[in-house]
């Protein structure tokens, strides 16, 4: 399977690359296949920053498509735990 | 007997409208008079599995170029870097595309010991590629590799993409070969039913094999897609029909 299904997501952050720390501004989400995980299919995410900046300044990761729900889960779980909440930051 | 030389490597080729593109480019160094075949590469981008796919034609008596479709996107960049680049901006539109293979069909036709035939090949998205340029461009002969995407629903044309490709059937203006895996997903057996629908429907000539035990990529010998039985019985189709149309 091979599909142009992209979800991009304005988000704020940083993220460490092989030139150091950067600003990210963009999120950039599919399930397709990977360049490099020994998988036929993974689930993609490419932290870029602003649209104008160095195609290689991006932190990518491939996950499996278990790997990447845990991932989510974890995610969402931490950020409804209490302490976390207590702090109102979302 | 010939002596099995190959050149290849980068070149700078001028699109359809102009600009200029990075491609790789490889042909057979000492062949009279030689048949010639555009290579579109993967969504995955311009890697080395598409450059070996061009030197493979190479070796075999063809002009093989691939044009680097992601190029504008980010010039000079690793092919995951453009690949990621690419798609973040929404993919190569149609059009686009159809200029760059233009330029590579020019360029091919133009080389020294060129018979003037040129063939079209695409992996992938490239296969849905193929499937375009047969339907617009002056091409001898199509081969689509696993292209996903033929078949498209309304939902999901864009402006990039507006038309659903298996629409321009009637447009065909070759031969085509279709290589496709039992177990794919996109293209499944059911699209590929549907476009075999559509070419009988406007009587084009056109051969598809759907190999067992194989599902997408079946050719990308460096994944785990990759099925030796299917790929090897898939490269014996592409000679024979590659030998009938683009060679003499």
């Amino acid at each position: 399977m091979c599909t142009y299904l992209t979800s991009t997501e304005r988000v704020a952050g940083t993220g460490l690359g092989a030139q150091g720390w950067f600003s990210i501004e963009r999120a950039v989400v599919y399930f397709d296949h990977p360049q490099e995980a020994p998988v036929e299919h993974a689930l993609c995410i490419d932290f870029r920053p602003g649209e104008h900046a160095d195609p290689s300044q991006r932190v990518a990761v491939e996950l499996d498509a278990r790997s990447a729900r845990t991932l989510a889960e974890s995610i969402l779980a931490t950020l409804a735990h209490d302490e976390v909440r207590a702090l109102g930051v979302d | 007997m010939s002596s099995d030389r190959i050149e290849a490597g980068t070149i700078t080729l001028l699109s359809g409208k102009g600009d200029e593109i990075e491609a790789y480019h490889a042909k057979p160094t000492d062949a009279e008079s030689h048949g010639s075949v555009v290579v579109i590469h993967h969504m995955p981008g311009y890697d080395s599995s598409t450059k070996e796919i061009a030197r493979r034609f190479a070796a075999h008596g063809y002009g093989a170029i691939v044009p680097n479709l992601f190029h504008r996107y980010a010039p000079g960049a690793s092919a995951g870097d453009g690949a990621a680049a690419a798609r973040a901006a929404g993919g190569v539109p149609d059009a686009q595309c159809l200029e760059d293979v233009a330029g590579a069909m020019a360029f091919l036709r133009a080389e020294s010991g060129a018979n003037g035939k040129v063939g079209v090949i695409g992996y992938c998205s490239g296969g849905r590629q193929s499937y375009l340029t047969a339907c617009n461009l002056d091409v001898d002969a199509a081969v689509v590799c696993y292209g996903g995407g033929v078949v498209a629903t309304p939902d999901q044309l864009t402006p990039e993409r507006p038309v659903a490709v298996i629409d321009m059937t009637k447009d065909l203006r070759c031969p085509m070969l279709g290589l496709f895996g039992v177990d794919d997903a996109n293209p499944s057996p059911e699209h590929t039913a549907r476009m075999e629908e559509e070419l009988k429907g406007h009587g084009k000539t056109y051969e598809f094999h759907t190999f067992d035990d194989a599902g997408h990529a079946f050719f990308w010998v460096e994944r785990p897609s990759y099925r030796f039985e299917a790929a090897r019985e898939g490269w014996h189709k592409i000679w024979e029909f590659y030998g009938k149309y683009l060679e003499g």
